[in-house]
């Protein structure tokens, strides 16, 4: 049973690799009946692996939640001491599930829909949407993410760290939006150079320590590094973690990665991508080196409250959607970051809590922002006008709920990350400058502020009022010449979103104003294209909501699971 | 026991859940009789699980409370006892998890004591007249499912908030409580002002909780618990500056729940919301949370002198600067905000004055008799169809029920006996007396405290007697009405409103009536005697004044002090000045920074890497000699080196 249970961590990432090779085999041509079965493919792949990873929080030993459980460790490159070290403990075990989570959810979102349903990449559309390649490289995608989370070995991590960024420079640079190349170019150059800085401090640490293995190192707790050795380690590893993560003022690539970005793209790059920096930190950089950590603590808090400040500001004057939530993740991060500076068992809790509240409220933020573009056309919020729930009552219900997730309010996912960050703020671990850090608090108490204000003011430009009637083209991606006759039924659909859609917001809520208004004129404007919630985006939502919820009003179900690593990485000084 | 406190938290929730889900389902008919069907269902929903959680509430008070009459309680032993003796030793607690945080844990748990149990019954009483009353008020609208989920699941947060034992669940209710506010303020979102009171209230309050998180951090570290009991019992270890700090930092988040200086502007606009939201949430209970929490830690706020200083001068401020502003409205229900603010400073001017069983009497009693007057003033709203009193007048005789009743919500609102407000008032006032010559305050903020308190029983009897007189007396403006915006009720005939508002009403008004008289034994008669002269005088004053001209409105007499008054001496635009227009400034300097500088330098770098690549391809230029002389000049230096160093 047990030796069963230990092929786990490979069958995750076995199962995605066979799936993505199986894609490489020559088959039929894209017709009909091959984008049907390369639906099930995807959806079935990733199914599996998500499956997998369910067993896996299932078997797992939360008794010992601090030992590395499901332990494989072989030679890999027996000449350089490379092993091929996998293993999942509280810190990997809910990235692990989050991100088979997520992309499984993808694929739903990608394979469920009808033909003419927005963000349907995998129809066969006249333009070419490449509909193989991508499900290719989103399993690809799906190994390097998952692997970053098991490996053990800091070589091997730093493998599929890298491997990670090839299919997303695709993904961003093939099926993005109209500046898409610049934006992915710059994507992969800004992160390349952030890894050579991160490979180099790896480099460093073993040649000090001459082993890769991350829990002998964390065990050492730095034993065999001067302390100078280790400052200068954990700054390489910091900022290849940190250009990832993104930690201001290293972000300028996210915004532009994210507005360009399809939807699945930007869910993962924001669910995914950017927890592996911080998980970086929680791994490898804080635990194998805790006297750099000790040193950089205070400059990466301060850092980390710039970017919560600076981040907020900047989302207060966006005028794009996508693009401000790209921004409100450099805020969001940077309260991450600031629990890891406290270095404090709660402060470090915290930023794993922020990390997963923020993968499932942002992935569920990007597919709701994404819906909104593909509907309108567009995402700058001028442009949108207002009433959206007048308009869209579900969407504009759950990106209400998102919203407000996503500003920290209690009883969702993403209140207990930023409080106990603020909470290690105030008793920052012995050693680091009390009134610096109860400094950062306040002013990352002033960043809370700032956080619900622009989210406000969004969901109050975009989803209040009226709507205006300048009806914008809708790019649907993937739609066929089929568009225009089905536009006309539009109006006479029943709506394909149940109840269920505002499972926080106001599900019920519509335009009272439309009956005393014209209702002529207007339904036949929003005939045009404006379809509600659907099924597929429904059913990849349902989950993300659900879990928001659960972790908010249970954040013990998390905190569970983190804390007993988390006290033995950060706990023993 | 603490299963029912709990059942009384989680009903409203669950009903709440079910009326946002369930109310259409599985149905999605959209047209008319879709509405009414889902209406009608989620009228149930809501009301009948509120119900039942007043009946826990009542159950709980009469098991733990003493001395109560009729279905509304009232603990005749001042809560204050609890502060003074062992804290919370009388409270039944309940732990339902701890959750390890990695440094101090939370207790996921209730607690019932005499002043939960008192406030559980005022929430659950008032969610529940105003649920009804909103199945009258919200007749037709098609967004009642999702209103009347969020009055549940703001009764819900607001029972967590009472029934807390640890201080981040509390925490956890207090804000979910703003969340509903924003929510429900901005139901009637088409109409972009009231989006924007909405995105107010939440933000003005939301500034206020970051001081109060901070607040309940420190007193949690000093403290090394979140447990209210396990914070109470060390607050005399607690150094001096460690309570200073907590209280203040707590200060800010009941300024802001509560609408005090300075953070009060968003109560007035939070007016655009529903009536009945105005009356639950912005009268009745949220408003009324701020206090609660310095009742619920009151020990430390009695050891903490400055922070009690300057609680009295806000309340000082307050309590005078709203009074005055109430009386120069033309809007009945923004005098009733500014009303509101008033008396909520008179429940502060208690807690300062060190009193804390006045402070919870005269919460209880204005939270029945607002919530009457906003109940009352939504009858009169949605019979003439406007808010603002100049186009009131006369309406005694349309609508009698409505006209008895507010009167009775004016006459303790006034403090004029035999109504509840004259009996709580009395004991603030008495408390507050007491002040001037022992307490916890300084001699200077006592005395500006009773004071300002005097002078603001004057102001409230004159506005309240304005009101009274423009919407009751008098006669009625002959305008054509503009086509009713979303915000004010579309029915224009003037009569009596339906019975689910009619009832509520009627039941309202007995506590607002009678609920003093569980006090009678304590009445300082001479204090009581002063309070009513004054109020007479201030009543009298604007009488004179109507009388004189019945047409035209009796803030004239304010002269110049009239225009400010209006405005709220205007610092809703030193706010703006101050505040929201320089952080708007700074986000679009951060933009421009970002484009131009941080990402300036990256696109620098590359253009830089793109010049040198340029330079270095000089040197590539396909002559063959160029290649070759390089070459040769390579093996040279090699060889030389080599030779040298070799």
């Amino acid at each position: 049973m047990t030796s069963l249970m230990n092929w786990l961590p490979i069958m995750l990432l076995g199962v995605p690799l066979a799936g993505a090779v199986a894609l490489i085999v020559p088959s039929r041509p894209d017709g009909a009946a091959g984008g049907r079965s390369l639906r099930v493919h995807g959806l079935a792949v990733s199914g599996i692996t998500f499956a997998l990873s369910v067993v896996l929080a299932v078997a797992f030993d939360y008794g010992d939640a601090a030992r590395v459980q499901f332990e494989t460790d072989m030679a890999w490159i027996p000449g350089l001491d490379l092993r091929f070290h996998l293993g999942v403990d509280g810190i990997s075990l809910p990235l692990v599930v989050l991100t088979a989570l997520l992309t499984f959810l993808c694929f739903v979102y990608l394979s469920w829909g009808k033909a003419d349903g927005p963000g349907q990449l995998l129809r066969p559309a006249p333009a070419g949407t490449r509909p193989r390649a991508l499900v290719f490289t989103l399993l690809v995608l799906e190994v390097g993410m998952i692997g970053t989370f098991l490996a053990l070995d800091l070589l091997l991590f730093f493998v599929f760290f890298e491997i990670v960024l090839i299919p997303m420079y695709f993904v961003i640079a093939i099926w993005g939006g109209r500046a898409r190349r610049t934006a992915a170019i710059k994507f992969i150059l800004y992160t390349l150079l952030g890894s050579v800085v991160l490979l180099l401090g790896l480099l460093l640490i073993w040649a000090q320590t001459g082993t890769l293995d991350v829990i002998a190192l964390a065990r050492a707790q730095g034993t065999g590094m001067s302390r100078s050795v280790q400052i200068i380690a954990f700054v390489a590893v910091g900022i290849g973690l940190a250009v990832k993560t993104p930690m201001w003022p290293l972000h300028t690539w996210l915004p532009d990665a994210h507005t360009e970005a399809p939807t699945v793209g930007s869910v993962l790059l924001a669910g995914v991508l950017l927890k592996m920096g911080t998980y970086g930190f929680a791994r490898i950089a804080i635990p194998v080196l805790p006297d750099g950590a000790a040193a950089v603590a205070p400059w990466l808090g301060a850092f980390a409250v710039v970017g919560i400040i600076y981040g907020a500001l900047a989302c207060l004057a966006q005028r794009d959607l996508k693009r401000m939530i790209a921004y409100s993740s450099i805020g969001h991060m940077g309260f991450v970051l600031l629990g890891f500076a406290t270095l404090t068992p709660v402060g470090v809790n915290a930023a794993l809590f922020g990390n997963i509240a923020h993968g499932l409220i942002t992935g569920l933020l990007f597919f709701v922002a994404g819906a909104v573009k593909e509907r309108y056309g567009t995402a700058d919020m001028p442009a949108l006008g207002g009433g959206m729930l007048s308009r869209l009552p579900h969407l504009g219900s759950l990106l209400t709920f998102a919203c407000i997730a996503s500003l920290g309010l209690p009883g969702l996912a993403g209140f207990w990350g930023e409080m106990l960050a603020l909470l290690g703020a105030f008793e920052p671990a012995p050693g680091l400058s009390r009134p610096l850090f109860l400094t950062f608090m306040a002013v990352g108490g002033i960043g809370a502020v700032l956080t619900a204000a622009y989210f406000l003011v969004m969901l109050s430009r975009v989803t209040h009022g009226r709507p205006v009637d300048t009806v914008h083209v809708p790019a649907l991606a993937g739609s066929g010449p089929a568009e225009e006759a089905v536009a006309a039924d539009y109006g006479t659909l029943p709506l394909t979103g149940t109840s269920g859609a505002g499972a926080g917001g106001s599900a019920d809520e519509d335009d009272s104003g439309r009956r005393d208004g014209q209702p002529g004129p207007r339904a036949a404007g929003d005939a045009a294209g404006f379809r509600d919630v659907m099924r597929h985006e429904l059913v990849a939502w349902t989950p993300l909501v659900g879990l928001i919820l659960l972790f908010g009003l249970w954040p013990k179900a998390l905190l569970l699971v983190t804390d007993p690593v988390v006290r033995t990485l950060v706990g023993a000084p | 026991m603490i299963i029912f406190a709990a059942l009384a938290v989680l009903l409203p929730f669950l009903s709440a859940a079910a009326g946002l889900l369930g109310s259409r389902w599985p149905g999605h008919a959209r047209d008319e009789q879709g509405d009414e069907r889902a209406n009608r269902r989620a009228a149930w929903v809501a009301v009948v699980p509120t119900g039942i959680s007043a009946v826990l509430a009542g159950w709980l008070a009469a098991t733990h409370g003493a001395g109560f009459g009729g279905g509304e309680v009232l603990t005749s032993s001042p809560s204050g006892g609890t502060g003074n003796g062992g804290p919370g030793t009388d409270g039944v607690t309940g732990t339902l998890t701890v959750v390890d945080t990695g440094s101090i844990p939370i207790s996921v748990g209730l607690v019932v004591d005499d002043l939960a149990a008192t406030a559980g019954v005022l929430v659950t009483v008032v969610a529940l007249a105003v649920q009804i009353y909103s199945v009258g008020y919200l007749r037709g609208d098609r967004r009642y499912p999702s209103y009347s989920a969020f009055i549940s699941l703001f009764t819900s947060a607001m029972l967590l908030v009472v029934y807390a034992a640890d201080l981040l669940v509390l925490y956890v209710g207090w804000e979910i409580m703003g969340l509903c506010s924003y929510l429900l303020i901005g139901h009637w979102w088409e109409d972009r002002a009231n989006s924007r009171a909405a995105v107010k209230a939440f933000l003005v309050t939301r500034l206020g909780d970051v001081g109060f998180l901070f607040g309940i951090f420190v007193l949690g570290a000093a403290a090394d618990s979140f447990k209210i009991n396990d914070v109470l019992a060390a607050v005399p270890q607690m150094s001096s500056g460690t309570l200073i700090a907590a209280t203040l930092l707590l200060l800010a988040g009941v300024a802001g729940k509560s609408a005090q200086v300075p953070l009060h502007t968003w109560l007035p606009d939070a007016m655009a919301g529903p009536t009945p939201i105005s009356a639950l949430i912005h009268a009745a209970t949220m408003v009324a949370a701020g206090i609660f929490i310095v009742a619920r830690l009151y020990p430390a706020f009695l050891a903490a002198g400055p922070t009690l200083d300057v609680l009295a001068v806000l309340a000082a401020l307050g309590m005078l600067g709203a009074a005055l502003a109430a009386l120069a409205q033309d809007d009945l229900k923004r005098v009733l905000a500014y009303s509101t603010i008033s008396q909520l400073a008179y429940m502060a001017a208690a807690l300062a004055a060190g009193s804390d069983s006045a402070a919870i009497f005269h919460l209880v009693t204005h939270g029945a008799f607002k919530a009457l007057l906003f109940l009352c003033a939504g009858a009169v709203i949605h019979a003439v169809g406007s808010n603002l009193m100049s186009m009131m007048g006369g309406l005694r005789k349309e609508l009698p029920i409505t006209f008895v009743t507010m009167t009775i919500g004016f006459a303790a609102l006034m403090g004029l006996p035999p109504a509840s407000g004259f009996f709580s008032k009395d004991e603030v006032l008495a408390a507050v007396e007491q002040a001037v010559s022992q307490g916890p305050l300084t001699d200077a903020a006592a005395l500006l405290l009773y004071g300002s308190a005097l002078a603001t029983v004057a102001v409230t009897g004159a506005y309240s007697t304005r009101a009274w007189l423009r919407t009751f007396f008098g006669t009625r403006p002959i305008v054509a009405l503009p086509e009713p915006a979303p915000g004010t009720a579309r029915v224009i005939e003037t009569h009596e409103a339906p019975a689910t508002m009619k009832w509520p009403i009627i039941v309202l008004a007995v506590p607002a009536l009678l609920l003093g008289l569980v006090r009678i034994a304590d009445v300082h008669w001479g204090t009581a005697g002063l309070s009513v002269a004054v109020a007479l005088l201030g009543a009298g004053a604007v009488y004179a004044v109507w009388r004189s001209d019945p047409l035209s409105d009796p803030a004239r007499m304010l002269g110049p002090l009239r225009a400010p008054c209006e405005r709220a001496f205007y610092v809703d635009s030193v706010y703006q000045w101050v505040f929201a227009r320089p952080v708007l400034a700074l986000a679009r300097l951060v933009v421009r920074t970002d484009d131009r500088v941080v990402d300036g330098a990256v696109r620098g770098s590359g253009r830089v890497t793109l010049g040198l690549s340029g330079l270095v391809r000089l040197t590539q230029n396909g002559n063959a000699q160029l290649y070759v002389t390089g070459l040769l000049a390579g093996v040279l230096l090699i060889s030389v080196g080599a030779v040298m160093f070799g």
